[in-house]
């Protein structure tokens, strides 16, 4: 499995290709929450909305393994591309690197100017949700 | 002024930019319409030659920046023709100036048991205050319910009507829609049983020809800036008799006749609603923008703005999965919408991304898109600025979001 620097970069380097064109950058985005694995209807209950986003957003995490699984849903298409990149970087790891985890992916390909501040902060929840997943387990685990 | 439209994008300096390297395309007019230079002249004018506090100056500065100031109020009352200009009270906006009936007429005049005629059509600024009046008074807020088409139900406002009914605040032209209601026959009714009413008109002052005498509303509030004018300004318009009876609204200066420590006497209206030094510069430069309006008159900018729905609408209505969100015959120039299985959120922003500003979310009108079982819309709503081409690129927008997305 790649580093999450080496999957950062790749990141980068897909937004790269799309160039300037913002409508396409979007569109990708988009493209990329149909990835996004099926997510339990019944776990998409308000106890798993994270707070702090204007969409919804639907976030639960599993321990395999000694490492974290996410899974994660929402009500619209580019939201859900956005947590769908946060997985592919973060998901299926030990709950240290993901605490450790500097995602300069986001700053790099420029996100904040492609999504507005609305969404910026929305998605600084979603990496927020994410690390406290992670913390609890790293807790759980060293219990 | 002819109706060139070249000449008049060329008087507002904001719409000549490029969004995300595409040239700005502004239809977020319902939120606030862009300004002319002559406004943004004005606003600078006031402050490099005449900034000085109005009234009772008795310096040369004084004299001049009062007289601007009033000046605007004239204009105000020929905008609206009303009978005088003591019946323009300026304010901070629309919300202001409902909230100034509801803590001053509505304080004194509406009592326990008695109702408030509003519908469900209403932005939430003519919902609150009468909503907090209501709990504070032990009064009831009454709803006129809607078609599915966006239209109210006549028959059924008529049945609310009763004895009891000493309030209609109702929207002149929906923001979230762009529903024309039909106000003179309303008026008319609520007249006939007692009943005074409010006309929201924040949405209806920049494209209908409004004569508050023709209407004989008992109010009409409106804002600045959706009528290319500055923000933080707007007006509300009383009838003598009513203004003259109402206590005032806020406590302070300009507001008085006489200060004892015993007795306070008010001022004549309107300046015993105008407490406090208020918005001169964004007052004299609304003057401006009035001007701009009155030059080009209604007729020519409703009718360039039907043009643009019109349009819009026809190249829109094919579009699949494309469902327009409010349908009524008389409408302002508002294209609500949605497309299937899409959240309007990220519809808005693959708009901006072609340089396309609308307005997404449920518009402060949340019981409406209750109403209609949504969360919300695109709005798309043109001005006087707006061109054909640019209703082709977005109807190409959405088309192309829509193919993706019911593919």
């Amino acid at each position: 499995m790649s580093s999450i620097s080496t999957l950062q970069d790749e990141i980068v380097s897909e937004f790269e290709i799309l160039g300037e064109d913002r409508e396409s950058t979007i569109f990708y985005i988009m493209e990329l929450g149909e990835k996004l694995p099926q997510f339990p209807a019944d776990e998409q209950k308000d106890e798993n909305l994270i707070k702090g986003c204007q969409s919804k957003v639907w976030l639960i995490a599993d321990e395999e393994n000694g490492k974290v699984r996410y899974f994660a849903d929402s009500n619209t298409d580019i939201t859900k591309g956005l947590i769908s990149l946060l997985i592919r970087v973060l998901d299926n790891r030990s709950p240290e690197e993901i605490i450790q985890a500097d995602l300069n992916f986001i700053d790099r390909i420029g996100m904040g100017s492609i999504i507005g501040s609305q969404r910026s902060n929305g998605l600084a929840s979603m990496i927020q949700q994410m690390k406290r997943y992670a913390l609890a387990y790293q807790t759980k685990l060293n219990a | 002024m002819s109706f060139d439209l070249e000449k008049i994008r060329g008087l507002f300096p904001v719409l000549h930019q490029e969004v995300h390297g595409r040239p700005l395309v502004y239809f977020d007019n319902a939120a606030t319409t862009q300004k002319p230079q002559a406004v943004l002249d004005a606003l600078r004018n006031y402050y490099e030659h005449d900034n000085s506090n109005i009234h009772r100056g008795a310096h040369t500065l004084a004299d001049r920046a009062t007289r601007h100031y009033e000046a605007t109020r004239e204009k105000v009352k020929d905008f609206i023709n009303s009978r005088e200009s003591a019946e323009v009270i300026f304010t901070k906006g629309t919300t202001e100036s409902i909230n100034l009936v509801a803590q001053t007429f509505g304080r004194k005049f509406i009592g326990k048991d008695d109702e408030i005629i509003i519908s469900t059509m209403e932005h939430h600024s003519n919902i609150v205050p009468w909503q907090m009046l209501c709990e504070e008074k032990g009064a009831k807020l009454r709803v006129i319910p809607i078609q599915e088409n966006g239209e109210i139900v006549f028959e059924e406002f008529e049945k609310l009507l009763n004895p009891k009914t000493k309030l209609v605040s109702i929207v002149h032209a929906s923001n979230a829609l762009g529903t024309i209601n039909p106000v003179k026959k309303i008026i008319q009714s609520a007249h006939e049983i007692g009943a005074k009413v409010l006309l929201d008109g924040a949405q209806s002052t920049s494209h209908l020809e409004i004569d508050v005498q023709e209407l004989d509303c008992d109010f009409l509030a409106f804002s600045a800036h959706k009528l290319y004018g500055p923000t933080g300004l707007g007006v509300l318009y009383g009838k003598r008799e009513i203004l003259e009876e109402m206590p005032p609204f806020l406590g302070g200066g300009e507001m008085i006749k006489e200060v004892s420590f015993e007795k306070t006497t008010y001022n004549e209206i309107p300046f015993k609603f105008e407490a406090g030094t208020p918005n001169i510069a964004d007052v004299i430069a609304f003057g401006q923008a009035l001007d701009f309006i009155q030059s080009l008159g209604k007729k020519q900018i409703k009718a360039h703005e039907d043009n643009l729905l019109s349009y819009a609408n026809q190249l829109t209505k094919d579009i699949k999965g494309f469902i327009p969100v409010g349908t009524a015959a008389d409408k302002v120039s508002v294209l609500s919408f949605n497309i299937q299985g899409m959240h309007p959120f990220d519809l808005g922003q693959m708009l901006d991304a072609r340089g396309i500003a609308v307005r997404t979310g449920h518009h402060c009108t949340q019981p409406l898109m209750h109403r209609f079982g949504i969360e919300g819309t695109v709005r798309a709503s043109f001005a006087v600025y707006n061109t054909k081409s640019e209703i082709e690129n977005m109807a190409e927008g959405i088309a192309k979001i829509a193919r993706i997305k019911n593919k």
